[in-house]
This record gives structure tokens, C-alpha cells and sequence, in this order.
């Protein structure tokens, strides 16, 4: 091996943390010498972590996947040798297009001069020759739209800011990332939170915003100390003056609620009270925070705004489909080969992420889960669909802010409907009756029919509840609450009647409905299962007492000869 | 104001910060104590109720003593989907305590999270703000027995 090494970078954002790459990074430390070792945020392959990339000489590298502490395995590293090496899969690096994530795992996220080397604030130089009105067309013609869910076009909300001529216009930057299942904005802000910063600099400059705010998830620490440090360099680099105005960003930790995804919720939330949303009229961008003219946009959203300035908005547009231009950022999870965050250009098909980035196995999923619990469930017949705001919306699922769970065909719709309104009926907010009460209504009819003690007027009472708490609810959270279950009903309404009618759950999930059984002819007897199983339901003679066995399902895993299943109840 | 939470001077007396201040005594206290409420509804000159309301509204804030070993179990959809309930019932087995709930020992409390953003390791808990993931049984067994001789 020719080439050298000249530096050596280890994935130390979240998913690379819980992964263990902190002792890797140590470890490097320790032994490099006086190689430089940089912690940088997330490649996007979380399957793989912890991740190291070893750059060399010629400006190309080596990338190591699941890389620990032990001498061998940094040894392996130095030497450059061939253990543990890692590629990019082919089919992905075909499909993806990277380009707000470019920097992410590239540099160091709390480095100012790193971004700065990377083109980082080009964008904001370019705006700052223009005046407001010309960024605001600029972003205008870029059609970019909101990245939260909404799919509002950004350029246009811009412009109602714009046009107040209040002496305080409030910016704020939705981190609120509540959606269970979803990681993109955390990694953007983790792996470099000066893009969305300087995104909402241009957007200030704009607008002619005299305040910021953060609003952002008190779980993710990580992203908020980077944040501040990020901060903390723009005050020292004077970049938070714009059109004269010498602008402060403050950052405000959420305190756990859904619903302060909402716009008005969350102004509610800033102001120290409940977040609860309000009517609209007055929209934020009227009378908002404290009563001053306020403009929300989502952390995506403000990443991708650096990118227009810089490269202008027809490269912009350019990318993506009629209605909806850029890429999008997707936090890929559930049954698949690649989990991870995936950039892909709007319009790319469900097949395209699913199957061809995400590895997943073609005879086993089932469906796919966009928009979180706001969302709905696309089955796999109708994998071809292009992802864009429109065609997910037609479908009765909704682009989100980019969660995108994989379902296998051993996963149950009816308990994945269930698990949805668990969480929106406990994170109603309350003000709307039809929320509270119709989400709680509907939750309990799941409840019921993932038991086995439903029928078939429950199917009805779902179908007909689910449209009314649409219509009845003021705020996101209650309009968009009874789609995992309408969008379920729809694609599959045979496993509802399966566990209604013959109470029965196919995809023996369910446990009200499931046993468990030693098949006998592949059994060793080698007692590990009766050793293990923690309620002692298993006798001598390796029957299962279906009273005492809560379903563990600790002897199926046990069993060194998987002779251990899960059936029907009473087969 | 109590002397304990004089602490609370250092936040700036808008009604705004108000979550910011529960959160300051949130976590020197542990949680919030009743003494807590009191305090940062004088400083803030808000009613004790409203302040009891903000901290009944938000999933973050706790009302009773948790144990010296915090453990967040995810139920994230991704979670969900790898097995998280089946992790709760084994938790539930190992510490004889439900999502909100302290063991008699002190030692360890349970919170039920709706996401650690760690989707791609699922299904993970969290115990005092350390990751684990793709937890089975005995991983999860080996963590709780590390932690309960720390």
C-alpha cells in the first residue's frame, strides 16, 4: 500500500454514540499519533456503525464498518488493511442523490472554519448582495416546500413575513422533531448545524425577522450543545448581522408533546404555556409569538435555503418532480437490510428506497409507513408510486417529514393501527372534543379487535369516526390522527375481518390471539426453553400452559433448533 | 423563594421561560417537587395552577423521585415495530415496575419514550441517557445487572 493516511474520521453522532464509537474514537486517539482524528456526524449508513473513514493522501479513503476498540481492529485501520472494509452499496449510491446531507460526516460538525472550506455561507454572502425581495423571489422560484409534512411553499410563506412592516418579526426554526420513527432533522443539526443556521440567516435577512428562536427536542442533547457552539461562532464572526440588524438566536428546549409540532401549539409552547393550538385566523405570520407576526419552518426546510443561494434556484429546481423540487431527507427504519437516513431526489419510487437503498427482501414486506403517526400505510402493490407531496397525499398517506417504517408480512396492520392511536389519543392535547374523545373512542375499538374481542361494529364505528375527528379537529394532530387507521382499513381490510370474524391474527402477532408450541419432532429436548422461560409455563413433557405463558416469546428465541412457533390460539 | 431554588435568578423573569425554569430544577432535583412548583410559580408571578398546568401538559417533566438509574424504554414506531413491547414486559419482569414507576430499592425508575431517534438500532432503551440497542433478553439482563452495581 502506497498511499498514506492523512486523517482520520470517526462517526460520533447519535446513532454512532449508542453504536460505541466514542471508545473507537478514543481508541484512535490513542493510537494515531500524530495523525488527526476528527469526530465528524452521520454518513447515513447506520447499519454500519460505528463507522471510521480513513481519507488519504489523493484525497480518496477507505471507510471501515463496525469498527470497535480492541488493538486488532484499530491495527486493522492503520495498516489499512482489508477487514471490515465497508462500500457504499451500488444500488443505493445509484439512487441517491446527496446534496443537503453533502457535509454530513464529512466535517466537523462544532468547526466553524470546516464549513466555511466546504462552501458553507457562500449562500448567505450571495443573499446579502441581493436585496430581501430578491431572496424571497429566489426562494419563491426554487419551489422549494415546507419539509415538516405541510408541503407549504416556503417562498411564499416568506413573503408574508416580508410584507409586515412591524418593528419585531419573529423567525423560528421548528426542531421539534416529534414524529416517532423519524431522525432527519436531528442528524442535520447534529452533523452540521451551521447549514440550517445559515439558512435561517438568509432567511431573516428575507423576511426582515428581528428575533430567532430554536425550538427543538429536549432528547437530543447532542444537537442542541452543537447548536451552541455553532451559535457561539456566528456572535463571534459577526455573521448575525444582517441588513443591519444585529439579530440574537436563542434556543428553546421542547418539553415533550406532540402537538407542538403544531404551529400555533408551538407558539404557545415558547410563550411558557400549554401548547395548545388556536384558531387560525390570525395565521402565526399576523400575530404569533407574543402577538408579533411569526414565521415557522422546519430544520430541513432551512437546510435546503443555503443551497439555493449558493447554486441558484434553477440547479434548484432542476432536481425532482412538476410539484415538488430538491431531494428529500428519509430516516429509513423497520423490516430492512440498511436502515439509516437516505437523500434521494423527489420522485424517486417506494421500490427505489425500499428495496433497491434499503435492502429490504422483496417476498417479505408488506407495506410501508410514511408521516408517522399523521400518516398512512402504502401497500407494496403500490411500490411504483413516485414520493412527492401529491402522490402520497392521493394515496391517503402523506409525505411527513420523512419517518418511512418498513412492514414486514409477519407484522400485524391492525396492531400497527392500534399503536398509532395509542400514541395520538395520549398526545391529544385535549381542546378539541372530537380529538380527545373520538381518537380515545377509536383507540379502544383497536384495542378490542387486537384482543380478540372486537366485531364487525367496530369496523364500522372506525370508519365512521375516523372521517368525523378529520373534520372536527382544529389543529394537524386530530385532522390527520384517524389516517393510520382509515389508510389501513383501506389496504387491508381482510386482517381487520380476520381478527373480527374468526378471531384469528394472520400475521400471529397479536398476542390475545396467538400460542405458542413446541413441535416435537424437531425438539432436542435440551430443556433450554423450559430453563428460560420466566413464568415456568413449560412442563416436563414441553407443553405450554397457554394460562401462565404471557407470549415472551424467550423459548422461541432460545431454541437452538427452532422448534418453537407461534399459531393461531386454539389450533 | 426557598434558598434551594434562588438558582432559578439566573433565568431571566419573562413568562416565557418558565418551561426553561422547570426544566433548571427538573434537572438539579431529579424532578419536581412540590417546593419546586411553588418556587418557580413566585419567581415567574405565575398562579401555582398554571404552573402545575404547564407541567401536567409536557411528557418531560416528573412528578415523583425517580431512581438513582434512569432507564427511557423506546417506543418509537421503528421500536414498536423491532419488538419494544416485548422489552417492556421483560423489563416489567426483571424490575417489577410499569413505565412511571421507581423500583422499592431506588434504584432504577422506568419512563416509556416515544423516540431516542435511534431507529436504525432498534429496538433500544436508554439508561441515563446512554444508548443500547438491538437489545435481546440477555443483553438487556447483562445492562441492568452492570447498572445495579454501579
Amino acid at each position: 500500500m502506497n498511499q498514506k493516511i492523512k486523517e482520520l474520521r470517526v462517526g460520533v453522532a447519535s446513532c454512532g454514540i449508542a453504536a460505541g464509537a466514542e471508545a473507537v474514537r478514543e481508541a484512535l486517539l490513542r493510537r494515531a499519533g500524530a495523525l488527526p482524528v476528527t469526530g465528524v456526524g452521520c454518513l447515513g449508513h447506520c447499519y454500519a456503525e460505528p463507522m471510521v473513514e480513513a481519507v488519504l493522501d489523493d484525497g480518496s479513503s477507505v471507510i471501515y464498518r463496525d469498527v470497535d476498540a480492541s488493538d486488532a481492529a484499530i491495527d486493522n485501520i492503520l495498516e489499512l488493511g482489508p477487514e471490515h472494509r465497508f462500500e457504499i452499496p451500488e444500488a443505493r449510491r445509484k439512487r441517491e442523490l446527496v446534496k443537503v446531507m453533502a457535509l454530513a460526516g464529512r466535517i466537523d460538525p462544532t468547526c466553524f472554519e470546516a464549513y466555511t472550506a466546504a462552501g458553507g455561507y457562500e449562500g448567505l454572502k450571495r443573499a446579502l448582495s441581493m436585496t430581501p425581495a430578491e431572496v424571497v423571489d429566489e426562494v419563491l422560484k426554487s419551489g422549494l416546500r415546507g419539509r415538516g409534512g405541510g408541503g407549504f411553499p416556503t417562498g411564499r410563506k416568506w413573503s408574508f413575513l416580508a410584507a409586515k412592516s412591524n418593528p419585531e418579526k419573529i423567525l423560528i426554526c421548528n426542531a421539534d422533531e416529534g414524529d416517532p420513527g423519524a431522525f432527519m432533522d436531528r442528524s442535520l443539526m447534529e452533523s452540521v448545524p451551521h447549514q440550517m443556521l445559515e439558512g435561517m440567516l438568509i432567511a431573516a435577512y428575507a423576511t426582515g425577522a428581528t428575533r430567532l428562536f430554536i425550538y427543538c427536542r429536549a432528547e437530543y442533547p447532542l444537537a442542541i450543545k452543537h447548536l451552541k457552539i455553532a451559535i457561539e461562532q456566528i456572535y463571534r464572526h459577526r455573521l448575525n448581522i444582517v441588513g443591519g440588524r444585529e439579530l440574537a438566536i436563542e434556543i428553546k428546549e421542547g418539553a415533550g408533546a406532540f402537538v407542538c409540532g403544531e404551529e400555533t401549539a408551538l407558539i404557545a409552547s415558547l410563550e411558557g404555556k400549554r401548547g395548545t393550538p388556536r384558531f387560525r385566523p390570525p395565521f402565526p405570520t399576523d400575530s404569533g409569538f407574543e402577538g408579533h407576526p411569526s414565521m415557522i419552518n422546519n430544520v430541513e426546510t432551512f437546510g435546503n435555503v443555503p443551497l439555493i443561494l449558493r447554486d441558484g434556484a434553477e440547479a434548484f429546481a432542476a432536481i425532482g418532480t412538476e410539484g415538488s423540487k430538491g431531494t428529500k431527507l428519509f430516516a429509513l427504519a423497520g423490516d430492512l437490510k440498511y436502515p439509516g437516513l437516505v437523500e434521494v431526489p423527489m420522485g424517486a419510487t417506494l421500490n427505489d428506497i425500499v428495496f433497491e437503498i434499503g435492502g429490504a427482501d422483496r417476498a417479505s414486506v408488506k407495506a410501508v409507513q410514511t408521516g408517522g403517526p399523521s400518516g398512512g400505510c402504502i401497500p407494496v402493490e403500490l411500490f411504483d408510486t413516485p414520493v412527492d407531496y401529491d402522490s402520497l397525499r392521493a394515496l391517503g398517506a402523506i409525505m411527513g417529514s420523512g419517518g418511512m417504517i418498513v412492514i414486514g408480512k409477519d407484522r400485524c396492520m391492525v396492531e400497527t393501527a392500534r399503536y398509532f392511536l395509542d400514541f395520538t389519543h395520549r398526545e391529544s392535547c385535549g381542546k378539541c372534543t372530537f380529538c380527545r374523545v373520538g381518537t380515545m373512542r377509536m383507540f379502544e375499538a383497536l384495542e378490542r379487535i387486537t384482543a380478540g374481542k372486537g366485531s364487525e361494529a367496530d369496523l364500522d364505528l372506525l370508519a365512521d369516526l375516523g372521517p368525523k375527528v378529520r373534520a372536527g379537529a382544529l389543529c394537524g394532530l386530530g385532522q390527520t390522527a384517524p389516517n393510520p387507521v382509515l389508510a389501513t382499513l383501506r389496504y387491508f381490510r381482510n386482517e381487520y375481518e380476520e381478527h373480527v370474524k374468526h378471531h384469528r391474527c394472520p400475521a400471529l402477532q397479536c398476542n390475545a390471539l396467538v400460542q405458542l408450541k413446541v413441535d416435537l419432532a424437531k425438539c432436542i429436548k435440551c430443556r433450554k426453553c423450559i430453563r428460560s422461560c420466566p413464568v415456568g409455563a413449560i412442563a416436563d413433557d414441553f407443553t405450554i400452559d397457554s394460562a401462565k405463558c404471557t407470549r415472551c416469546n424467550t423459548c422461541l428465541e432460545q431454541c437452538p433448533k427452532h422448534a418453537i412457533s407461534r399459531i393461531s390460539e386454539g389450533e | 423563594m426557598e434558598a434551594e431554588f434562588s438558582y432559578l435568578s439566573g433565568i431571566e423573569c419573562v413568562p416565557g421561560n418558565l418551561i426553561k425554569g422547570l426544566q433548571l430544577i427538573q434537572s438539579k432535583a431529579g424532578y419536581l417537587p412540590d417546593a419546586g412548583i411553588r418556587a418557580a410559580a413566585e419567581y415567574f408571578k405565575i398562579p401555582v395552577v398554571e404552573v402545575e398546568g404547564v407541567v401536567t401538559f409536557y411528557a418531560q417533566f416528573k412528578r415523583v423521585r425517580p431512581g438513582r438509574h434512569q432507564i427511557a424504554a423506546c417506543d418509537g414506531t421503528a421500536c414498536h415495530i423491532k419488538g419494544s413491547g416485548q422489552v417492556r414486559e421483560w423489563l416489567r419482569q426483571e424490575l417489577g415496575i410499569d413505565s412511571g414507576e421507581t423500583t422499592d430499592d431506588g434504584v432504577f425508575s422506568l419512563n416509556t419514550v416515544a423516540c431516542l431517534g435511534c431507529c436504525s438500532l432498534a429496538p433500544v432503551i436508554s439508561i441515563d441517557g446512554t444508548v443500547y440497542g438491538k437489545l435481546d433478553r440477555k443483553k438487556l439482563v447483562g445492562i441492568l445487572k452492570e447498572y445495579r452495581e454501579k
